[in-house]
């Protein structure tokens, strides 16, 4: 294996209360190469936040630290805010949840991917716009000049999410980080949007971070998987190990998933008192 | 595609005038209703507009005699149809304080206020929206703390008070301002009335010493009045733009590695365009109405200090001329509203 594309050692992000200072990740750490993890974990486990904190985009007063943050031999908390703006959407990029909100509503579809690239590259307009349209296509857009030219309200949520996929890569970053990316989506389309990622990332050779509370989603489209619980990481395996999990959380996760073939009444309650803490 | 594209147009333009055609019918029937309820409730306040013409040493008969000359012993329907009809013709009737007709009357006041009230909400404007903008992106920062306190005194300080501290200080002590009115007496007169703006009246014949002297005259007030507004207008735009800047485009502007101050002007700015512009032509209406405290401090010949005047001598065709008119900006200003509304927000096409 290679030099890893990102390590990250011990990262703590904060927000204060008026109770004091509450950690929401706690001490995470792993590393990555040009693969695909899996950041699982049920809401307010951390697994937002740490998107967040990889593009050093945790907002004042939130806070975050690491004893150590190296993307591709660059050291990100070392970064100044002009250089982290050149790295974000050029090299690391994000997928964001829900196209709904997170479109810009009054700037044409177009224009937005247009804008990912022009921030990272000086394009002639002509070149601009040839990019854009072939990476609509891509993403499997089939009429890319109308689409184009419409705006967030005028399209579905899946191609609203193909759209933001269509975003994020044309600057050819070399780590995504998907984060939630079909939970705003209809069942039907949310297998193609997770295809369409999966083949964009292999054909680039990229590194993914897919951030989701869906166990067997992540099983099925990772290499590995980390278990995220209360800001903490609480098992680290291999995709294909996962059902020899170890940890009671994992476990009492995997035992909560509904089969096809079972005739269960009721499905298990996670049991909190197995594990610390929560 | 060019044909699409011309149907397309030509649908567009038949909805704009089937748009114009119903703006029409609205709008007069707008100005029905505002002329029926200020010509009842001018006919039922406890003032004898007859007494203000003849005045109270007037034998009975004298008194009969004018009350019917104004046509006041017809029924009030009646009163009002003729009066609906005279105003369609143009004719908005002879005002009892000036004696002169009402329409005259306008033409010279209302000038003065749209020159004071225009210059004040470029102020406003100028300096309120990227103030409120400021504001917000800095948040919680002593500079948004000053702007709060600040846009809060544009709220709770009397106009007439403000008025004469500035007169003070300003006109008598510093002397860096010209004093009340619109020009000096010495240039009054020099030139020709066009406009009745009197900035664009000297700049159109080039007399620059009459225009830089009525820039002088209105520095004091517009400026005070444009301090009101800027401070509504930068409350405003910094709740909208603190609104704006908690959504999730923001930080997928900020993922894509879109500089801060494009985030700011270039993402949440523009959405929020439409609701400042129901905020700025709503300012602006009201400054269009005169302010009455402004214009009697600085002895400004305007609507306000007009209708105010006509209300307090029961003179009723000035002051249903007014309404008319202050009627007419707001309808106006409305429409200018909704027209900018569709070009700047793509959900309203």
């Amino acid at each position: 294996m290679t030099a890893p594309l990102l390590e990250i050692d011990n990262l703590r992000v904060s927000f204060p209360t008026h109770t004091g200072r509450v950690e929401v990740v706690k001490g995470l750490s792993f590393t990555l190469g040009r693969e695909r993890l899996g950041i699982v974990g049920e809401s307010g486990s951390g697994k937002s936040m740490t998107g967040r904190a990889i593009l050093r985009l945790v907002r004042s007063p939130g806070r975050q630290v690491a004893d150590r943050m190296v993307f591709d031999g660059i050291d990100l908390q070392a970064q100044s805010e002009r250089a982290m703006r050149a790295l974000r959407g050029a090299r690391i990029s994000m997928i964001m949840q829900d196209p709904k909100f997170s479109l810009n509503p009054v700037m044409t579809v177009g224009a937005q991917i247009a804008e990912a690239l022009r921030v990272q590259e000086r394009l002639p307009h002509r070149a601009v716009r040839a990019r854009v349209l072939e990476m609509l296509e891509a993403v499997r857009i089939h009429n890319p000049e109308r689409v184009a030219r419409l705006y967030p309200h005028e399209v579905s949520g899946g191609m609203g999410q193909r759209v933001m996929i269509a975003m994020m890569l044309i600057p050819r970053p070399d780590l995504l980080i998907a984060d939630e990316p079909t939970s705003a989506l209809d069942v039907s389309v949310q297998a193609q949007v997770l295809d369409l990622i999966d083949e964009l990332v292999r054909e680039n050779g990229m590194g993914l971070i897919l951030i989701s509370h869906d166990l067997g989603l992540v099983s099925r489209y990772c290499d590995r998987i980390v278990v995220m619980n209360a800001g903490e990481v609480v098992e680290s395996c291999v995709a294909s190990e996962l059902n020899n999990a170890t940890h009671p959380y994992t476990r009492g996760l995997i035992a909560a998933q509904p089969r096809m073939e079972e005739t269960r009444d009721e499905l298990p309650v996670l049991d909190r008192s197995a594990w610390s803490g929560t | 595609m060019g044909l699409a594209t011309e149907g397309l147009n030509l649908r567009r333009i038949g909805g704009s005038i089937r748009g114009l055609g119903g703006f029409a019918v609205v709008t007069a029937l707008t100005f029905l209703g505002l002329l029926a309820v200020t010509f009842f409730i001018g006919r039922v306040v406890p003032i004898d507009p007859v007494l203000a013409v003849v005045g109270d040493r007037a034998t009975q008969a004298q008194y009969d005699a004018a009350r019917v000359a104004m046509g006041l012993d017809r029924p009030l329907v009646v009163q009002f149809f003729s009066y609906v009809g005279e105003v369609l013709r143009g004719d908005l009737g002879q005002s009892i304080t000036t004696n002169r007709p009402v329409a005259e009357d306008l033409a010279r006041v209302f000038p003065a206020t749209l020159e004071m009230a225009t210059l004040g909400i470029l102020i406003g404007v100028l300096l309120g929206v990227p103030t409120g903008v400021w504001a917000a992106s800095h948040q919680g920062s002593w500079i948004d703390q000053v702007i709060r306190v600040f846009a809060l005194m544009g709220y709770s300080v009397p106009a007439f008070w403000l008025g004469l501290v500035g007169l003070a200080v300003f006109y008598a002590g510093l002397g860096w301002v010209a004093g009340p009115g619109r020009l000096d007496i010495f240039y009054e007169g020099l030139v020709p009335t066009r406009t009745g703006l009197m900035l664009v009246d000297s700049a159109l014949v080039g007399d620059w010493q009459v225009f830089f002297n009525a820039l002088d005259h209105l520095a004091l007030p517009a400026t005070i009045l444009g301090f009101f507004s800027l401070a509504y207008i930068a409350r405003m735009t910094r709740s909208f733009m603190l609104d704006q800047l908690g959504q999730e485009y923001i930080t997928t502007a900020r993922v894509k590695g879109v500089p801060e101050w494009r985030v700011i002007w270039g993402h949440a700015f523009k959405p929020i365009r439409v609701p400042l512009i129901t905020v700025i032509g709503l300012s602006y209406a009201g400054l269009l109405e005169g302010s009455v405290m402004i214009e009697t401090v600085f002895s400004w010949p305007g609507i306000g200090n007009y209708l105010t005047q006509a209300l307090l001598n029961a003179d009723m065709n000035a002051v249903l001329g007014a309404t008319l008119v202050i009627g007419s900006v707001f309808i106006l200003i409305n429409k200018i509203s909704d027209v900018l509304y569709r070009v700047l927000d793509p959900r309203s096409r």
